[in-house]
């Protein structure tokens, strides 16, 4: 909407000439500032001898990298190192969306929950972790939860092979051995086949109206033959179990601290707010249709997957997608906690070099990546179950 | 159906005995019948919970109060088990204030009451559109002059501000900057010509997509850069501009949502009337728009009070950092999770009540707007 008239409107493209100067101005005020702030930054770069563009990157980082996921040393480029940051960030960021949204169904669910106690606690746990900065919940798990767990020497082990210290967590690791290329030949086979009958049960269904579970089908397909190829290919993944050897854990994966306290204060955080939004969803469906529904006498497994949940994601699911959002914007807090994300390597980098301006530029540039894909991503997802409108 | 069956024979009518009255409906035993061991699976749950409860229980609360110490030093907490109150007692100034100087507390002090009395003047609606409006913008002015110290009275620095004190104090700035610079966001990406439009969502998405740590770095390292030599703005300040701008975008956002819900009949109305265009928005458009947001508005106040705790990695010490101070002090080492615990209560109690303040607004009518 535009409070423009139609009868003033000249040549301008269809705006009034007054617009056009407004624009105009508005244009130079912002041309003269961006000049402004250019001729400040290049005597100011001058003036502390800092060398400006990315030719930095090709230098020698010399900084240490406690997690990495690629191989990494301190001999590496400033560019490596960064791109170390850049998939710490992503691996975080990934985990901690899954788990939240899994915690976040489970709290959602539990707040509808005709259990007293259950909803009770469900509504403590929000509206705690909703009004508590995600800084200090990270601060609190790192310091606090993981600082009391006990030395190696004397670990928790919850069950066999999983030991919790305050030097980290440390799991078994999978291990590929001999014969581990056929058995992932026979997967992708598995997988092919199980879409395949998925296609064609739904065609079935379509051509002669005959439901056949074509998704259940598919799944029990791909579960019997991975089963039995794992078996016949001789069992082609071992397993190494961590072990306390000397004064640590050697062996199996290990989870830093800074990890571990890091996804867990993003879980807990984001989990909160993503149960809210499958409350708000589950509300939003009119109690009258599951009623109608049970008295028509349909199973209250198609209630859920028919009725509640089409609806009920309509909801959901827009603002969930600000909430990944959010999350993989939070993990940069990781620089309070120490964990080496994008921002925390790349903080030290600015440290050392005094390059602020193309260090936030790539910064900038990431991120907005990262959500651009979310939000490509979920809309894609959205959009397959909104309501079509004519 | 009984009387259908008898009128048939040639019997008299006789009715069916009355059915017993159905049994207690209410009482204790009902209620945890319908809530908490509704079938097998219900109660199954409710037990697990019942003993995570009973187990929880008594060891917080003797953590928290029974094997607690109330009185003495660090060395009477040493000698027990639970928390020592006695270190958050010993800290409490400088948790509030940091290393503000002791003898003018009363003047932060004094602008924490403005505040309080403006919220209350707010809730009870006995501030008209105009004078309210003004008493928000005037209070932050207002408490930087009381901390701050100008017209004669002793100045303090702005290195000297920490503490709760410097939390409450970037966010309030903060909003109230915040919002007016938003509302204006929004306008020109609503109504704005396409230069200006594209500037405006520019600005938004940009600031929208990256993490507020991104932009107090960009403030506290970059902003200096960009100025030249000879004009010095403090790291305080520059750090509450990079907040400003931060929330500004995401104010924009709730506002441009508000924009949306008021129907073009409104301001063709208003227009028909002979009301110019900018006194439509100004008086027509913008206050019923702000109404309608007025949840996710403070959902937007209470998410930047809790982005202040930010701040320490930029190094400076509000609410959070003095926290962490305290938890390092020698004479106290070892108490970090009673620090730690209070800090959770405080923020945990402003933006709960926040939240609460939110809902009575909205439900009362906030500035003499009632439906």
């Amino acid at each position: 909407m535009s409070f423009k008239s139609k009868t003033r409107s000249t040549a301008w493209g269809g705006q009034s000439m007054g617009a056009v100067l407004v624009q105009a101005a508005v244009l130079g005020l912002v041309l003269s500032g961006v000049y402004v702030l250019f001729q400040n930054t290049q005597a100011n770069l001058q003036d502390r001898g800092i060398e400006s563009g990315f030719a930095f990157l090709g230098h020698e980082a010399g900084l240490p990298i406690g997690d990495s996921l690629i191989e990494y040393d301190p001999t590496r480029s400033y560019g490596y190192a960064f791109l170390v940051g850049i998939l710490n960030t992503l691996l975080v960021s990934a985990i901690a969306i899954i788990l939240s949204t899994i915690l976040g169904i489970l709290i959602g669910v539990a707040r509808v929950s005709s259990n007293w106690l259950l909803a009770k606690m469900a509504a403590i746990y929000v509206e705690a972790l909703r009004n508590i900065p995600l800084l200090l919940t990270l601060i609190f798990v790192y310091t606090v939860v993981i600082g009391s767990l006990p030395h190696p020497r004397d670990p928790i082990s919850p069950m066999d092979g999983v030991y919790l210290t305050k030097r980290g967590v440390f799991v078994p690791r999978p291990v590929v051995e001999d014969g581990f290329q056929i058995f992932l030949l026979a997967t992708v086979i598995a997988a092919a086949m199980a879409a395949s009958f998925w296609i064609w049960a739904r065609n079935h269904k379509r051509t002669t109206g005959r439901s056949v579970p074509g998704f259940l089908g598919g799944l029990a397909l791909f579960t019997a033959i991975t089963t039995l190829a794992f078996f016949a290919s001789g069992s082609p993944v071992g397993v190494e179990v961590p072990a306390y050897r000397g004064l640590n854990f050697a062996g199996g994966l290990t989870l830093k601290p800074e990890f571990v306290s890091l996804v867990t204060g993003l879980v807990l955080y984001t989990a909160a707010y993503i149960g809210e939004n499958v409350r708000s969803g589950i509300a939003s469906v009119h109690p009258g249709q599951i009623e109608a529904a049970n008295a028509l006498g349909v199973s209250s497994g198609i209630v859920t997957r028919l009725i509640m949940l089409p609806q009920a994601l309509r909801v959901t699911i827009p603002a969930t997608t600000n909430d990944y959002a959010s999350l993989v914007k939070n993990s940069s807090l990781a620089v309070a906690i120490g964990f080496p994300d994008m921002v925390s390597i790349g903080g030290t980098i600015i440290g050392q070099n005094g390059q602020a301006i193309e260090i936030i530029a790539m910064w900038m540039a990431v991120y907005l990546t990262i959500n651009l894909l979310i939000s490509v991503a979920m809309n894609f997802l959205n959009s397959r179950v909104q309501i079509v409108e004519r | 159906m009984a009387y259908a069956m008898h009128s048939t024979s040639a019997e008299t009518f006789r009715p069916l005995a009355a059915r017993p009255a159905p049994g207690n409906n209410t009482g204790a035993i009902r209620w945890l019948q319908a809530n908490l061991f509704g079938g097998w699976f219900n109660s199954t749950i409710s037990l697990v919970l019942i003993g995570l409860v009973l187990w929880l229980l008594p060891a917080v609360s003797g953590w928290l109060l029974l094997d607690a110490t109330f009185a003495g030093d660090a060395e009477t907490c040493r000698q027990s088990a639970g928390a020592c109150w006695p270190f958050i007692v010993d800290k409490l100034p400088v948790l509030m204030v940091g290393v503000y100087p002791q003898e003018l507390i009363w003047r932060p002090g004094l602008a924490g009451l403005a505040l309080v009395v403006l919220a209350w003047l707010t809730y009870t609606n006995r501030l008209n559109g105009p004078m309210l409006i003004l008493s928000w913008l005037v209070l932050p002015l207002f408490a930087l002059v009381m901390i701050g110290g100008a017209f004669g009275m002793v100045e303090v620095e702005q290195s000297l501000w920490g503490g709760l004190m410097l939390s409450i104090l970037l966010a309030l700035v903060g909003v109230i900057v915040s919002i007016p610079l938003g509302v204006l966001l929004a306008l020109g990406r609503y109504y704005g010509s396409p230069l200006i439009k594209a500037l405006c969502v520019g600005f938004i998405e940009l600031v929208r997509g990256v993490p507020l740590i991104t932009i107090l770095f960009m403030a506290s390292v970059m902003l200096p850069m960009f100025m030249p030599p000879e004009m010095v703005i403090n790291n305080l300040m520059r750090i509450q501009i990079g907040m400003i701008l931060f929330s500004a975008a995401y104010m924009a956002e709730v506002v441009r949502g508000g924009l949306q819900a008021i129907p073009k009949g409104q301001t063709e109305a208003s227009l028909a009337l002979g009301v110019s265009p900018a006194r439509t928005v100004a008086f027509v458009v913008v206050p019923q728009a702000l109404r309608h947001v007025l949840p996710p508005l403070i959902g937007r106040c209470i998410a930047l009070f809790k982005d202040t705790s930010l701040v320490i990695i930029v190094g400076l010490l509000d609410f959070l950092g003095m926290i962490k101070n305290a938890a390092f002090d020698p004479e106290w080492l070892g108490f970090q999770t009673e620090a730690y615990v209070f800090a959770a209560f405080v923020y945990w109690l402003i933006c709960y009540n926040l939240s609460l303040y939110g809902r009575a607004l909205e439900t009362r009518g906030a500035g003499g707007a009632r439906r």
